[in-house]
Formats: structure tokens, sequence, C-alpha cells
């Protein structure tokens, strides 16, 4: 790639003011490094992915309204976990992570397994136990 | 409390943080070179590992392998610790800037508050270096920043203790010795044959094998999992190969750099000559992106858009194939 026909799109870096650094050829064919604010082509998989994710929240937010799943489903998406990760953080296994997704089993859980998905998610157990619904 | 450390933005993190650590150990080496000494070029397909609900695909080693092999090749000694709590780490990192040693560490991206929020993933094999300390906050060299920036005692915590795949575990490396004269020419030399060696395996899923593989599932993709999850796929697959870190072509255009400076050194013309071809190769990933980037744009994949960038994929497999092997006999 040449350093002139590095992309300077209009990206998800650009309102942080935030640049990448490439490496490019100069006008010799020799390497040298030079600041991209964007690529289209990469902004659009990222909110490709953003959407996919925005998706998955609002799939969630509808299972836990009408009872499917409980309330920890619904963080982990906000949270951009998925079950591995969120058994990691909580330190539990995973299958009993996902018994957790059961609203009946959930909603007898004590105080200290609520705490640790609460930790997980950075919120608190009466936000963790209520979701908001619009 | 602060050490006497110069920032200097990269592009991939790791080899940024190897080479800020050394070029302020007094060893002047590029991020390019690190990267081609440490071999950090690759390709793997792990259609088995989901990471954000898409096969892993990866244009690079493991996390810490590239510093590792880079250290080995030029004789440097690396000390790596990693912690099981917090307040040890902590210590063991306070005592460092103490002796004004500024320290690399492995981290999660996800709580690092100076990244835009698209960008926050729990992705932890991200690198920074750690160069002071504040009453709140640590003094932070992120190599993919333009400028230093800080982390709140509290976020440090937590990137350093990020959960999950590659969990980092508070761990944090700095050379502890470096010779006064180090070996390039050897360590390149080195360093490009187990590149060629990579991408040349005899493994399905590794290599330039590797990058047929998919370029033979992409075909199936639309068919086996709707075009909803076959765009999604694609997507995820440009990500990491254009995604902050990669430098551009799914680090070709810096391996490209690494062959140039390597001709100069070595005094091996044919280099020079190789390094354009990957630079060409490197444009060809380019121009997969952009036709990748239609198709999910457009939402609309056809089955035969799919097949056009198999097409384009399996004749970059071709050329790297033939590349890597030129390669191997340019420096036998």
């Amino acid at each position: 790639m040449e350093k002139e026909n590095v992309p300077q799109d209009k990206g998800n870096l650009t309102k942080n003011n935030l640049k990448e650094l490439l490496y490019a050829t100069d006008e010799n064919g020799d390497y040298t490094t030079t600041l991209s604010s964007g690529w289209e082509p990469k902004t659009i998989a990222l909110s490709n992915s953003i959407d996919d994710i925005n998706e998955r929240i609002a799939d969630a937010k509808q299972q836990v309204v009408s009872g499917e799943v409980s309330p920890i489903c619904y963080y982990m998406e906000v949270n951009k976990m998925d079950l591995t990760i969120l058994a990691s953080y909580v330190g539990l296994w995973k299958w009993r992570v996902k018994r957790h997704f059961k609203p009946n089993i959930f909603a007898k859980l004590n105080d200290k397994t609520l705490q640790k998905y609460a930790d997980a998610f950075e919120i608190s157990v009466q936000e963790l136990k209520n979701i908001k619904t619009d | 409390m602060q050490t006497n450390f110069t920032h200097h933005q990269s592009a991939h993190c790791e080899n940024g943080v190897a080479s800020n650590l050394l070029k302020n150990n007094g060893l002047n080496i590029s991020e390019p070179m690190v990267f081609g000494i440490g071999s950090g070029l690759f390709f793997v397909y792990l259609p088995f590992i989901k990471v954000n609900h898409a096969p892993a695909i990866s244009y690079r080693t493991l996390p810490g392998q590239i510093f590792n092999k880079l250290a080995s090749r030029l004789n440097l000694k690396i000390k790596r610790q990693k912690f099981s709590s917090t307040t040890n780490a902590n210590k063991a990192l306070d005592e460092n800037l103490k002796n004004n040693i500024p320290t690399g560490l492995q981290v999660g991206v996800y709580h690092l508050s100076y990244f835009p929020d698209e960008y926050r993933f729990h992705f932890n094999a991200h690198n920074l270096v750690v160069y002071g300390k504040t009453e709140t906050d640590y003094l932070v060299s992120d190599p993919v920043m333009e400028t230093v920036t800080t982390l709140t005692h509290d976020e440090l915590d937590k990137v350093r203790f990020a959960k999950g795949a590659f969990a980092p575990r508070g761990q944090m490396y700095y050379p502890i010795n470096i010779p006064q004269t180090v070996d390039l020419k050897s360590a390149i030399i080195k360093g490009i044959k187990n590149t060629c060696r990579d991408m040349l395996a005899p493994m399905p899923i590794i290599g330039v094998r590797g990058i047929r593989f998919v370029s033979k599932q992409i075909r199936k993709w639309p068919v086996k999992h709707g075009t909803k999850k076959a765009n999604h796929y694609l997507a995820q697959m440009v990500r990491m190969q254009e995604e902050i870190g990669t430098g551009g072509g799914g680090f070709r255009f810096i391996y490209a750099a690494f062959l140039q400076e390597a001709s100069v050194i070595l005094g091996n013309e044919e280099l020079k000559v190789l390094s354009k071809e990957m630079t060409q190769i490197g444009d060809s990933w380019r121009d997969f992106a952009v036709e990748a980037s239609r198709i999910y744009k457009n939402r609309s994949a056809k089955e035969d858009a799919y097949n056009t960038i198999a097409d384009e994929l399996l004749d970059i497999a071709n050329r790297e194939e033939i590349f890597f092997k030129k390669l191997k006999k340019a420096i036998s």
C-alpha cells in the first residue's frame, strides 16, 4: 500500500480523536509509517458486530420479559460476554451458570451468588433482579 | 513516581511494547524487526473455537510468543511474573517503578477506559507499559495510542485481572539482561525460517493450507448458516485482519517492512524484491476486505458473491505458498 493511498475515512476512532498507525511505502517504494483515521470496510465490519450485539440484547430482554430466561442472560449480552467468559468472571462452572439462566432457578438463588453476578456486571443486586423495561 | 520512558506509537501492541521496552534499555530495534525476528506472522483457522460468536481466525502467533522468540534469538533475558492476588500484583509493579523499571503488562481490553466503547471487547491479549504512578493513577504507555495516557488504580486492577480466554492473571514482564552486542543477522535468519515453516506447515488449519481451508468454507457459509450468520462470520474475519494492531493487510505490511530492513542488514538484494512481493500480497488482502465488506454491507448475499471472494482468497493462498518457498530459498 502506498502512503498516499492510506485511507482516511471517518471511522469509529474519529470521534475519540484517535488515529492508528499503518505501514505503507513512500514514493521510492521504501517502508515508512503513517497514521490513518479509519477505513470504511473496517468501520462497516465493526458496526455490523455492534448491530449484532444490540440485536442479541434486545432478544434477551424480550425473553426475560416473557419469562423464558433469567435477567442474567440479558446482562451477559449487555456486557458483551458469552457463557465461558461469564462463568470465569463469577467463578462458577459453566453448567451452573447455564442453570441460572432458568427463571425459576434464578428466583431461588441466595444473596451470595446474586452478588457474584452483580459484581461481574458492575451493578447492584437490585438492578440484577429487576431489569429496566421501557 | 515516574521512570524514564519514551513512548513511540506502533501498529501492534505486543511488538510495540517489546520495541519500546528495548529501546528504553538502549537496544534500538524497530517494530517490524521485533515482529520478523519473533516470527509473528501466522495464519490459523479454528472453527471449533468461537470468538464473538464467529469461528476464530488469527493472523498472528499466540500472545507472548513474539517477545519470547525475539528474546531467545537475541539472547535477552525477560522476566515474566503472574499473580494470584491483586495485592501482590500491585506490590510487584510498584516495586519495579520504584527501581526505575518501566514494566510491560498483559491486559484485557474490556475495561480500558481510554478506548472507544466500540472497541471494548473481552479480548485479553493486549499489551501496554506502565511507567509511573501518582496518588490516583498509573501512567500508561499503550503502544497503539498516539500519546501516553492514564488508568486509575482500580481500572488497572481490573484490566490486569480480566477473566476469560488468555486471562492475563496480572502478568508483567520486563527485560533484566540485555547483552552489549546482539547478533541481528543470525536472529533474522532464524526468524524467517520459523515463519516459512509455520506458513508452509503440513496442517490443514495452519498457514497457506489454513487460508485455502477458509476459502473452501466460505463457499459453504451462506448455505450452511444462512445469510445473516455468514455475513457476521465474514465481518469478524475482516475485523481480525484489519483491526487496530495489524498495521493493515493482516500484518503483511509490517512483514514487508521487516523484509526490507532485513535485506539491508543481511546485504541480501533478493529480500528487497520479496518485500515488494509481500506488499502486493498485502494489497490483495486489502482488496479481499473491500469485496467482503460489499457483501456484508448490502446484506443480500448472493451465493455467487461468496464464491468470488473465496476465489480471491484461494489466489492469495497460492501466491503466499510460492512466496514463502522463495523466501526460504533466499536465506538458505
